[in-house]
């Protein structure tokens, strides 16, 4: 595409935006989707654990969706309308891979988004406002709290090993604003026309970095938790996904009994692709990568932290000197798998 | 500008950020640019004129070791509103940066320490650049806006730093944090704001300042922006800003009532003061409060952000049910705190300012730049602007009354069922012809012993004392003190009404008084108390029009005393 195309495409662009910014402003969009949103408020409130988030209506028969989290802990949860009106919020059912639970309350011709099932995945790029109980500011009849943002990345929630710990695995929109606080999860995310784009996630913060993760579940992610919970389709347990371990390159360590055990390589299994790489018994590790490692705990970590595909190198001591080991792209991790029984 | 394009441009805010980004990302020829709409570029032109001018007025303070935050210039004279929290480590002399590069001295003026704001009035110069403030009540989520400050006092060349974002929400209430610092009726935005951002101003989309930055969540996050930060609103600034402009130590309202949520939801009194004037005026327990102040009251939380942006000593409108029916009252707002105990707060426990705290000229000299613009006294925090703001007034009312000689003035009229009545007030007395008898002041002697006439809780005594508020000045009568501003009608609380008049505060023979004063010399009201625990009498005047002429009408608490048309004044114009 040559730039004198790209610049119609560009002032068409930009003629839509300012003529719906004209028709139905950001203010309108927000008062009018705000009026979908609910504060709810449970069981919590200690221990950096918060007694209320924030649910979607999604039928103007009092049905809400909102994130599975210990604030539903209390059986019944009190919920806020935008105009203030409080209602008992009755849980109708959970899905645990998405992390996702069904509320009810008797109320009939509420307003309520649509959740379409065969709605695509918004694009990267794609300017967003987040409407959440952020923080728990907004009380009563006063309004949640509206903020901008883009979708900066539409990518699988699988994060790295460490990075953070979430059952589901799929795709969620990373947004560049921080849009998840306390309060915020079960919170709206819209599009400039008002349509929901998805559900602001549980809080989730990697555990060496310190870091909250800003994003949202896809509205189709919703409506499938939707069918599961509605559906009766017995969800199992999220399957739980062991953090990758040099085992599954043959190469055992020393068994860690003090509180900083040196990573010493205890065995090898003979024709493991250890072996092959030239990885030995009595072998020192002492750097993971650019990583520099000097207890068994931190070699887990920092292997555990590796991503599929990411290279594997190591760095050991043998016999006084330095060698350097590639052990090749890293392996998908094995799911674990039911310990084999008698049982068909 | 405009006020169509102002609203037009306000509307558009983020879809002309879109048009920004657009713009700065795609590849164009010098064809392309000009196919750029113009209205677009009008947009983005004043875009960048907004954050100019706001950028031109915002002030960076420096505290010293105590490190600093942000202000905003709102007044060619210096006039600089920040926060107490930025202030307090720095005493009354501080340093101030602009965007120009240059630094100015600036003094601590006023200080609401409950509101955490600080008015400084910045040095040597008259043509400073500043930025009008908005109505805030109008402010919308969604509305476009951004922040310039000082965040992680960044800015070493003084030019501010600007952050963008939205309107989160609006009338927003957080708790106290401590003894003081309570931000109530604030605008949430998610402009990144972040420490050293204190104090700065949060602007519109046209550069006009709708609120001062102050405060933020963290929790959890540490204290840097997690996307929800606090801006007290320009309508709760402009409320005190007659008092911080008068030198004082401002406190907020109280009803001597509070108020909890009833099972079905309604606001009712759960508890009053026998001493407040809320209780005189009749308001008892479970009263529903439907509106205070002019504004609806739907929560517990609307109530304390409704009264949270009214200063002490106010009198407002509070709208209540009983028993289905809705009344009306006009109530007097106490102070949340005792002057003695509000000063030994800021003082962080010491001895209030202007006593032992304050620089005492005879020991430790007063830093050069502010010497002659800063003055301790108890309950001030800097008297020397209470004198000048006291002084203009004097002089608005010397020029209306530059004619009055000091002979004696008469006002003669009608009360409301016709009857006559003639009024003469001199050096040495007061008196007073009305149907029902003739009452006399000695104006020289003590005021407070006999209230008369009778009923009226002191009007004679009310109007011996403007007179000579008039005709000696208020430097010489007792101890005359500018109050700050107010309401020229009670009633009508307008929080984006700019005409708000002054109120000069009296103590003289043993009375109190208050008198309101327009920006023409008018007087306006006068509250006159004899006790500081009975009622005070309440004067309140209409100024003649074409078609209708003077009157004054008098209250003692709700009591109606009379209304008198003033159907002639010698000399004239003498009164009101």
């Amino acid at each position: 595409m040559n730039h004198r195309l790209l610049c119609v495409a560009a002032w068409a662009t930009l003629v839509a935006a300012i003529t719906q910014g004209g028709e139905s402003g950001p203010q309108q969009v927000i008062a009018d989707a705000a009026r979908r949103v609910v504060k709810l408020y449970g069981s919590g409130g200690f221990r950096g654990l918060e007694g209320y988030q924030t649910g979607l209506l999604i039928a103007p028969n009092g049905r809400i969706l909102t994130v599975a989290s210990t604030v539903l802990d209390a059986g019944e949860v009190d919920c806020v309308l935008d105009d203030g009106r409080r209602y008992a919020a009755r849980l109708v059912g959970i899905d645990p891979q998405r992390e996702l639970a069904l509320l009810e309350i008797t109320a009939e011709d509420l307003p309520a988004f649509t959740l379409d099932p065969a709605g695509p995945l918004a694009a990267t790029g794609t300017r967003v406002i987040a409407l959440s109980n952020m923080f728990g500011v907004a009380v009563g009849d006063e309004r949640v709290t509206a903020q901008r943002g883009v979708i900066a990345a539409v990518v699988p929630l699988q994060a790295r090993r460490g990075a953070a710990e979430a059952p589901f695995q799929g795709e969620v929109y990373v947004l560049d604003c921080t849009t998840n606080n306390p309060g915020s999860p079960g919170g709206a995310l819209i599009d400039s026309g008002g349509r929901l784009v998805g559900m602001l996630g549980k809080e989730l913060r990697s555990t060496t970095a310190g870091i909250w993760l800003n994003y949202a579940i896809p509205a189709a992610e919703l409506c499938r938790g939707c069918d599961t919970i509605l559906g009766g389709v017995a969800a199992g347990p999220a399957q739980p996904v062991e953090p990758f371990d040099l085992r599954l390159l043959g190469a055992v360590l020393v068994p860690d009994l003090l509180d900083r055990t040196p990573p010493f390589v205890e065995s090898i299994d003979p024709g493991s692709p250890a072996e092959r790489a030239g990885l030995r018994a009595d072998d020192l590790l002492i750097a993971v990568g650019p990583l520099s490692v000097t207890t068994r705990a931190a070699v887990e970590q920092a292997v555990g932290r590796l991503a599929v595909g990411d290279p594997l190198t190591f760095v050991v001591i043998r016999g006084g000197g330095l060698v350097e080991l590639d052990l090749g792209p890293r392996p998908p991790a094995a799911v674990r798998q039911p310990a084999a029984g008698g049982r068909p | 500008m405009s006020d169509a394009v102002q609203s037009w441009l306000r509307r558009i805010g983020p879809a002309w950020a879109a048009v920004a980004a657009l713009v700065g990302g795609l590849p164009m020829g010098g064809q392309a640019a000009a196919a750029v709409p113009l209205e677009v570029r009008a947009a983005e032109a004043e875009r960048i004129a907004a954050i100019r001018r706001a950028s031109a007025a915002a002030v960076a303070i420096f505290a010293g070791e105590a490190g600093g935050g942000s202000g905003v210039l709102i007044a060619p004279d210096g006039w600089a509103l920040t926060n107490f929290h930025v202030v307090q480590p720095a005493g009354v002399a501080m340093t101030c940066g602009l965007a120009d590069g240059r630094l100015y001295d600036a003094v601590l003026v006023g200080l609401d320490p409950t509101g955490d704001v600080a008015l400084v009035k910045l040095l040597g110069r008259n043509d400073f650049p500043h930025v009008p403030l908005a109505d805030s009540d109008a402010v919308e989520p969604g509305d476009w806006c951004f922040a310039a400050g000082n965040p992680f006092l960044l800015a070493t060349d003084l030019v501010p730093s600007i952050s963008a974002g939205i309107v989160s929400g609006t009338h927003r209430y957080q708790e106290p944090a401590g003894t003081l610092l309570e931000y109530t009726d604030c605008i949430q935005v998610d402009a990144a704001i972040n420490p050293g951002n204190s104090g700065g101003g949060l602007f519109d989309a046209v550069g006009r300042l709708i609120g001062v930055n102050g405060r933020a969540s963290f929790e959890k996050r540490g204290r840097v922006n997690v996307g929800a930060g606090y801006a007290i609103s320009a309508n709760q600034l402009r409320n005190f800003l007659g008092c911080l402009m008068g030198g004082r130590l401002c406190d907020h309202a109280t009803l001597g009532a509070t108020v909890g949520t009833a099972a079905d939801g309604r606001v009712v009194v759960s508890d009053i003061l026998q001493s407040s004037d809320a209780w005189r005026r009749g308001l008892q327990y479970d009263d529903e409060i439907v509106a205070l102040a002019g504004r609806p009251v739907r929560t517990v939380n609307a109530f304390k952000n409704v009264l949270g942006t009214l200063p002490a000593g106010w009198q407002v409108p509070l709208v209540y049910r009983r028993d289905g029916r809705q009344e009306q009252m006009l109530v007097r707002l106490a102070g949340v705190h005792a002057p003695a105990d509000l000063a030994r707060l800021v003082a962080g426990g010491a001895e209030p300012p202007g006593e032992e705290q304050g620089p005492n000229p005879g020991e430790t000299p007063l830093p050069e730049p502010i010497r002659g613009v800063y003055e301790p006294r108890p309950g001030f925090v800097n008297y020397h602007f209470n004198r000048l703001q006291r002084d203009r007034v004097a002089r608005t009312i010397a020029d209306r009354h530059a004619s009055r000689s000091s002979g004696p003035w008469t006002l003669a009229g009608r009360l409301a069922d016709g009857a006559e009545f003639r009024l003469e007030l001199s050096d040495s007395q007061a008196t007073i012809d009305l149907p029902t008898g003739t009452s006399v002041l000695d104006a020289d002697g003590p005021l407070d012993a006999n209230p008369v006439p009778p009923g009226s809780g002191g009007l004679l005594a009310a109007l011996a004392v403007w007179r000579q508020l008039v005709t000696q000045g208020p430097a010489a009568v007792g101890s005359t003190t500018y109050f700050g501003t107010a309401a020229r009608d009670p009633w009508h609380i307008d929080p984006a009404d700019g005409e708000r008049v002054d109120v000069l505060e009296t103590a003289v023979a043993g009375v109190e008084a208050r008198f309101a004063v327009d920006a023409a010399g008018r007087l306006c009201w006068i509250d006159l108390w004899t006790s500081p625990e009975a009622d005070p009498c309440e004067i309140r005047f209409a100024h003649p029009t074409e078609n209708e002429p003077g009157a004054m009408t008098v209250h003692r608490g709700p009591e109606l005393f009379g209304r008198f048309l003033i159907e002639s004044v010698e000399p004239a114009g003498a009164m009101p």
